[in-house]
C-alpha cells in the first residue's frame, strides 16, 4: 500500500532528526546535526535491504516517489516564502559577505572534486548511469523533465 | 452580506495547504511555459520558477511588510506552510530514494573535506568583508562571518556570543544573499564547475551549505543530483554552529586582540 512507503519515509525522518538532535545536544550546539543527511542515508539502506529481499512493491515504492517528485514544487513555494526584502536592505555589506562566500566556494568545487578521485573507482559515475539502471526507481526524479 | 470576492478569500484561506497546491502548480506551469517559449529550454524551467518564487516573495514581502515573503499574503498562507522546514526536508529525504550508496561511501572522505573547508572558507570571507567594512570587533566579526555560512549560523553564532541584533540582522541577510544566490546561479555555473555527477553533487553541497540554496540550485541544474548535494549540505549548518561560537569566535578574538 502506498502508506507504507510514505509512513516509511515519515519513519526515517523521525529517527534522523531525533538522532540530529541528540548529536546537537551531546555537542552543544543549538542546532540540528545532519539530522536529514542521517534519515536519507537510512532510507537508502533500508529500501536497497527490502528491494534486494524483494518486499518492496511498487505501491510502496509509489509512496516515496510521489514526494520525491513533489520536491522542485516544494522548492519553489520555499523560493516564494523567503525575506527577500531582508536580503536586499542587508546593504552592501550584506551582499559583498554573501556573493563572495558563493564565488570562493564555486572555485573550490572543481578543486575538491579531485581529491581521492584515482582510487574512487566510482566516483566518476555519470547521473545517467544510474538514473538508467531500471531497478533503482530513480528515473521518476525525471518527471519534472527537460523540455 | 458577504461578497463573492470575500467569500473567495475565505475558501483560500480556509483550505491553505490546497491553495498552496493550486497556486505553486500554476507557477510551475507557467515557468515552463516561458522556459520553452522564450529561452527555448535553454534556462530550466524550475530555474525560472525559483526566481518567479523569489521575485514573488520580494512583492509579497513589500506589500506585507513580513518577513515570510508571500506566505505573509493571508490567502497564500499555504504556501509557507508548503515550502515550510517540515515538508521541505520531508521531500529531501524522499530523494534519496533510488539515490546510490556505493557513490555517497566513495565520495565520503572528500565530501567530509568539502565541509570543513565550506563553511573554513565562507566564514573567512565574511569575516574579511565584515572588518572591510568596518566592523573591528570580534563578536560582530564572527557573527557576520558565520551569517555568511548560512542564515542559521550567523544569528546562532551572533546569540551565543551576544552580537547586537543590528549586527545579526546583517549576518541573516548575508546569508540570505548566498542562499539566492547559490539558488538562481547553480544552473549557470554548473557546465564550468564540472556540476555533472553524484560525486561533485555531494562536494557541492558541502562546499556551498545553505540546504535551501543548494536544494533549489541543483534541482534547476539536474534533478537527479540533489540528494546527492542536500546530503552533504545538511551537516554544514551543524558543523557552522559547532565552530562558529567555538574555534572561529577564539579565534578572531585572539587575532584582533
Amino acid at each position: 500500500m502506498v502508506i507504507y512507503g510514505v509512513a516509511l519515509l515519515a519513519g526515517c525522518m523521525i529517527a534522523g532528526v531525533f538522532v540530529g538532535d541528540i548529536l546537537g545536544e551531546i555537542l552543544h550546539v543549538q542546532a540540528n546535526v545532519g539530522g536529514v543527511g542521517i534519515a536519507m542515508l537510512l532510507l537508502v539502506l533500508i529500501t536497497d535491504r527490502l528491494r534486494n529481499t524483494g518486499r518492496l512493491p511498487k505501491p510502496t515504492a509509489q509512496g516515496v516517489a510521489f514526494w520525491s517528485a513533489i520536491y522542485i514544487p516544494i522548492v519553489v513555494a520555499m523560493a516564494a516564502k523567503q525575506n527577500v526584502i531582508a536580503a536586499i536592505r542587508g546593504g552592501p555589506a550584506a551582499f559583498a559577505a554573501g556573493a563572495l562566500a558563493v564565488l570562493v566556494c564555486l572555485v573550490l568545487v572543481p578543486v575538491i572534486s579531485r581529491i581521492g578521485r584515482e582510487d574512487g573507482g566510482a566516483g566518476g559515475t555519470r547521473v545517467a548511469d544510474i538514473g538508467d539502471a531500471p531497478e533503482t526507481g530513480g528515473h521518476q526524479r525525471g518527471a519534472g523533465g527537460h523540455p | 452580506m458577504k461578497s463573492v470576492l470575500d467569500i473567495i478569500a475565505g475558501v483560500l484561506a480556509d483550505n491553505g495547504l490546497v491553495t498552496a497546491f493550486a497556486f505553486v502548480g500554476v507557477t510551475v506551469w507557467v515557468s515552463y511555459w516561458l522556459s520553452a517559449r522564450l529561452t527555448r529550454g535553454r534556462i530550466h524551467g524550475s530555474a525560472i520558477a525559483i526566481l518567479v518564487g523569489l521575485i514573488l516573495a520580494g512583492v509579497g514581502g513589500a506589500a506585507t511588510g513580513g518577513k515570510n515573503g508571500l506566505a505573509d499574503i493571508q490567502v497564500l498562507a499555504g504556501v509557507g506552510f508548503l515550502g515550510g522546514a517540515m515538508l521541505r526536508d520531508f521531500a529531501i529525504i524522499a530523494t534519496a530514494f533510488g539515490a546510490s550508496f556505493d557513490v555517497l561511501r566513495s565520495a565520503g572522505i572528500a565530501a567530509m573535506i568539502s565541509l570543513l573547508v565550506g563553511v573554513l572558507g565562507s566564514f573567512v570571507v565574511g569575516a574579511v568583508v565584515a572588518y572591510a567594512f568596518g566592523y573591528h570587533d570580534a563578536v560582530s566579526v564572527t557573527t557576520i562571518g558565520a551569517g555568511a555560512a548560512t542564515y542559521i549560523v550567523g544569528p546562532v553564532t551572533g546569540t551565543a556570543i551576544g552580537a547586537s541584533s543590528e549586527v545579526v540582522a546583517l549576518s541573516i541577510a548575508a546569508g540570505l544573499v548566498k542562499s539566492i544566490m547559490v539558488m538562481t546561479g547553480t544552473p549557470f555555473v554548473a557546465r564550468f564547475i564540472g556540476l555533472d555527477n553524484p560525486r561533485s553533487a555531494m562536494i557541492y553541497g558541502g562546499l556551498m551549505g545553505t540546504t535551501s540554496g543548494v536544494a533549489g540550485g541543483l534541482a534547476a541544474t539536474d534533478p537527479k543530483l540533489v540528494p546527492y548535494g542536500a546530503m552533504t549540505a545538511t551537516f554544514y549548518t551543524g558543523l557552522g554552529c559547532l565552530l562558529g561560537p567555538s574555534i572561529f569566535f577564539f579565534t578572531v578574538r585572539a587575532l584582533m586582540a
